[in-house]
């Protein structure tokens, strides 16, 4: 089911009406029927993948919290008997047996992942390889259906129980409760990936009607359907247009496809995101936030601190630390600075562990190459900015006009094109011809297309230009004025009044801007598919 | 903040929305004044405050083909054409349906060509079908068995969710007409006083399938049983224009349909009626013979009139003070929209004033 | 100063050199060191002393404050 589809439009608000009558402690049970009605409607069979998911994590969860507690009570027994190797002995293994356990978690459930996401991907790369060696396919390839949100909620139920093995938090004894936080469905599309210990005091709690979180709520709903109705589904007829034919369309067009593709991704992952994070602030459960108006920033890196923000700190704290000083990698550290020296030994178990996170960042958005070696190319750059740092350093301090606000804005634009070149490589679904494509930016020069109405030939007319400008502005304002705190809240103590009449002036402008109806195709959400 | 604000609040915010809302849909609906007039014959229908001897469904080969003036002036019979454009068999059914809740006419003339669609067709063309209808069950009916696939029925109880993206079409008619559209119709006729004879028709090409579908029958049915039902008198009738092609192999369909079930079937192509009617396709089409003009349809009416008056014995209503008056409205419209027409002719040779830019 | 807190400071010193790690208990709320530099900060630890961080003990707390890598290394050591 799509957050656009008249059924979830119908439903949303009659599900929050019961969610405030009925009694506080039915709530959080409510949540759990509607989303698994939710996700249901995306196909039957899919209950059976997250079912197995939830009830696994939550066996093995179980059992890993169970071990814990025996060893605590052992250790509290023979506190005065075991001398504290003994105990140190003991310690180590009993958490050789819960690390097994969660071993066996994580191979299950990113192994159902693996399968289903990159099953394909794999047995076609063997296949090429034997190909090399004049053998013909070695393996059929299936073709099997990725259920809706998989890669999001396997790994929010995986962070859930590393949290458990590393006894961050004690687990969810209550396999239904478990249920909820897998299958919460206003992220079940496109996250955002939330932590166990953030995201269960909201979900649980059953929180009641509160007029002020209703109205934030409703209004951040409304701006998401904004982003995503009148901004994202309005261009996306022509990025298809551009980069379904890159023949025709390079040069200029393939630099207009970067634009075009950039301003449909962010409004319509970033509008999924309000509209995910409204439904929570009206039900009165707090999420996380997935975006901090990321095209604000000066570089990559910290691009990446503001796009896609639960992405990247679930790498970071899942994989990326736990990478990066793990044994192997720590063995790693200490060869390098015997045989490369100290200063060059240094940084190889980071710039190790960062190429890893890339790669598997990658093949997170999609089982194909293309991805892969978009997530490489951002690695790259990361790198090479990083070893740049003191470069740049110096730079600033030499030069007083790189502290303004017009250099500020430079360093944004060029952090937005920069990752719009990158994301050529999801546009196009193919290594080559991303290359070439990029490379005929500069050597095409066919310049007038921007004036002589190819524009216009791209499924998008004057009135679609028209509104896409204005909703820019628009996004661009909400922006500017978002980085000194919250919008709403402030238009809210300036006149409530204004507030009511925002809300209603929103619903407005979605109702008849939207691209939406006949004559419109309607859209996945983009982030959907990964 | 009390409680009680917040309610007041609440209900501010959600009138208004819906104000602006119904405000907005009735600006960016259709108006049909200007290019396609056809999408207001529906909703005239509600318009009329006296009720009809005679009846017509069907698609333009009623609408364009029949003259109720003409029968009101020559032989006294108040009727009125249910016609739209296209007009499936189905949407035929629940108009008649729709219609018999106000009325119970003695005859009602359904026109067969409709037989040959047996699946939803058009999209625009079920706008223009079912908008005008007043809501009751057989809009709902009519509405879900019209509908195309890439149609959804929350579109036609809240037509904005159909017209939004108007709001970069929207034309001077469409703050004009905004309270209200002027009637274009005479009692669900749609006068065409311009000539194009007919010439070179081309025969249809062969089809593969000459079964009417079982929708169409299962329709037809319907409607002749709540015809039996009402004591109304069902006529079948194909009008006499030549295209669409009428296949000789679908009329022998209608014909056994209505031996079997004791129903009139007037096949106006047959050359025997079109020399009774006395209608010269080089004359009285205005299309090349796919409808009638003005001169056709009165000819047609002429031919009905006196069919019906000898068949049905229906009774000459003249001299009945309000329908008088009503009936005198009309065709005062009917002159004057025939002397714009044919004033227009000779000026500019086409029935429309040119565009004022 | 404990023998502990010297080395940490130096191993700090040499990621940033105009930082006042002595004194700074925000390292990273306010994003003075980033991932690139806990690990580097991890892996020098590793080689000074002989304890390995586990990767569930990065978190911010035990990274705002050289004082507090300090009790982190000495805690870890106890074990």
């Amino acid at each position: 089911m799509l957050f656009t589809s008249g059924a979830f439009l119908v439903g949303l608000p009659i599900l929050c009406i019961v969610y405030f009558v009925i009694p506080q402690r039915f709530r959080w049970m409510l949540l759990l029927a509607a989303s698994y009605g939710f996700y249901a409607c995306s196909g039957l069979e899919n209950l059976l993948f997250i079912l197995t998911t939830t009830i696994s994590t939550y066996l093995l969860t179980c059992a890993m919290e169970r071990i814990a507690d025996q060893r605590k009570e052992t250790l509290a027994a023979n506190k005065s008997v075991w001398s504290r190797d003994e105990k140190k002995a003991y310690k180590e293994q009993m958490q050789k047996k819960r690390f097994w356990l969660l071993v066996c978690c994580l191979l299950l459930n990113f192994g159902i992942l693996a399968v289903l996401k990159y099953g394909a991907f794999t047995l076609r790369n063997i296949n090429s390889i034997a190909g090399w060696f004049g053998q013909g396919d070695v393996f059929a390839v299936p073709q099997l259906l990725l259920p809706m949100g998989i890669s999001f909620y396997t790994f929010q139920t995986m962070g859930y129980a590393i949290d458990v093995y590393w006894e961050k938090y004690a687990c969810e004894k209550n396999p239904a409760r478990l249920a909820l936080f897998v299958s919460f469905f206003p992220q079940l599309i496109q996250g955002p990936i939330s932590r166990y210990d953030q995201l269960a005091q909201g979900l649980f709690a059953g929180n009641g009607f509160q007029a002020g979180r209703v109205l934030f709520g409703t209004q951040r709903i409304l701006w998401g359907y904004l982003k995503k109705m009148v901004l994202a589904d309005r261009i996306l007829p022509a990025v298809t247009t551009l980069i379904s034919d890159p023949a025709q369309y390079d040069g200029v067009y393939a630099f207009i496809g970067i634009l075009y593709y950039t301003l449909n991704l962010y409004a319509d992952f970033t509008g999924g995101i309000d509209i995910t994070i409204g439904i929570g602030q009206v039900l009165g459960i707090p999420m996380a936030e997935n975006f901090e108006r990321p095209f604000f920033s000066k570089n990559i890196t910290e691009y990446w601190r503001r796009w896609h923000i639960t992405l990247g700190t679930w790498f970071k704290d899942y994989l990326f630390y736990p990478i990066s000083v793990c044994a192997p990698m720590l063995n790693l550290s200490k060869w390098s600075r015997k045989t490369l020296g100290k200063t060059i030994g240094k940084y190889v178990p980071v710039y190790a562990a960062t190429l890893i996170v890339w790669f598997t960042t990658g093949l997170w958005h999609g089982a194909a190459w293309n991805f892969i070696v978009w997530g490489l190319m951002n690695a790259v750059i990361i790198l090479i900015s990083e070893r740049l740092t003191p470069l740049y350093d110096r730079f600033h301090k030499r030069f007083a006009w790189s502290n303004t606000h017009a250099y500020g804005g430079f360093q944004a634009l060029r952090t937005t094109l920069l990752m719009g070149c990158l994301r050529m490589f999801d546009c196009y679904r193919d290594v080559p011809l991303t290359f070439r494509m990029f490379g005929s930016m500069f050597t095409k020069g066919n310049f007038s297309v921007l004036w002589d109405g190819s524009l216009l030939e791209l499924s998008l007319s004057v009135s679609d230009y028209i509104v896409l400008a204005v909703g820019m502005v628009l996004l661009f304002v909400a922006s500017m004025l978002g980085r000194k705190g919250s919008v709403r809240q402030r238009i809210l103590e300036k006149s409530p009044v204004l507030s009511c009449a925002m809300t209603v002036a929103l619903f407005l402008i979605v109702l008849i801007f939207g691209a939406y109806g006949i004559g419109y195709d309607s859209s996945q959400f983009i982030y959907n598919q990964f | 903040m009390t409680t009680k604000r917040i309610v007041l609040s609440g209900a501010a915010m959600l009138i208004s929305a819906i104000v602006l809302a119904a405000a907005a849909q009735r600006l960016l609906q259709p108006k049909y004044m200007s290019d396609v007039v056809e999408g207001n014959l529906i909703a005239d229908y509600y318009e009329s405050n006296y009720t009809h001897d005679v009846l017509f469904v069907g698609d333009c080969e009623v609408y364009e083909n029949v003259s109720p003036v003409r029968l009101w002036e020559q032989y006294g019979i108040p009727s009125y054409i249910r016609g739209s454009a296209q007009q499936l068999i189905w949407q035929s059914y629940y108009l008649l349906e729709d219609a018999l809740r106000y009325e119970t006419p003695k005859v009602v003339f359904f026109n067969v060509l409709s037989m040959k669609y047996d699946t939803p067709q058009n999209e625009a063309y079920n706008r223009m079908s079912l908008e005008g209808m007043k809501w009751s069950p057989s809009k709902v009916h009519a509405i879900q068995a019209s509908m195309t696939e890439e149609e959804n029925f929350a579109s036609y109880v809240f037509p904005i969710l159909r017209y939004h993206s108007r709001w970069s079409e929207l034309t001077a008619d469409d703050f004009r007409y905004y309270f209200g559209v002027e009637p274009n119709f005479f009692s669900g006729y749609y006068l065409r006083a311009d000539v194009k004879s007919a010439e070179n028709v081309p025969t249809g090409r062969p089809l593969e399938d000459y079964g009417f579908g079982d929708v169409c029958w299962e329709y037809l049915d319907k409607m002749r049983m709540l015809c039996e039902e009402k004591g109304v008198k069902l006529v079948l009738m194909k009008a006499p224009s030549l295209y669409p092609y009428w296949y000789d192999e679908w009329n022998e369909q209608i014909v056994a349909y209505a031996e079997q079930h004791g129903l009139v079937y007037i096949n106006f192509l047959e050359e025997k009626l079109l020399a009774q009617t006395g209608i010269d396709f080089a004359t009285d089409t205005y299309d090349a013979g796919l409808h009638l003009n003005v001169y056709g349809a009165e000819k047609l009416s002429d031919w009905l009139g006196a069919y019906m008056q000898e068949q049905y014995a229906l009774s000459d209503r003249r001299g009945d003070a309000a329908l008088d008056a009503y009936w005198a409205e009309i065709a005062e419209r009917y002159d004057a929209e025939l002397a714009r027409q044919l004033q227009n002719l000779e000026q500019y040779g086409s029935i429309h004033e040119p565009e004022t830019t | 100063m404990s023998e502990t807190m010297e080395t940490i400071l130096s191993i700090l010193k040499d990621l940033h050199e105009d930082v006042d790690f002595e004194n700074c208990t925000t390292l990273i709320d306010d994003e003075i060191l980033d991932s690139f530099d806990i690990i580097t900060v991890i892996t020098e630890i590793s080689n000074e002393f002989d304890v390995k961080i586990p990767a569930d003990r990065i978190v911010p707390e035990n990274f705002n404050s050289a004082a507090a890598l300090a009790a982190l290394v000495e805690s870890l050591e106890e074990d």
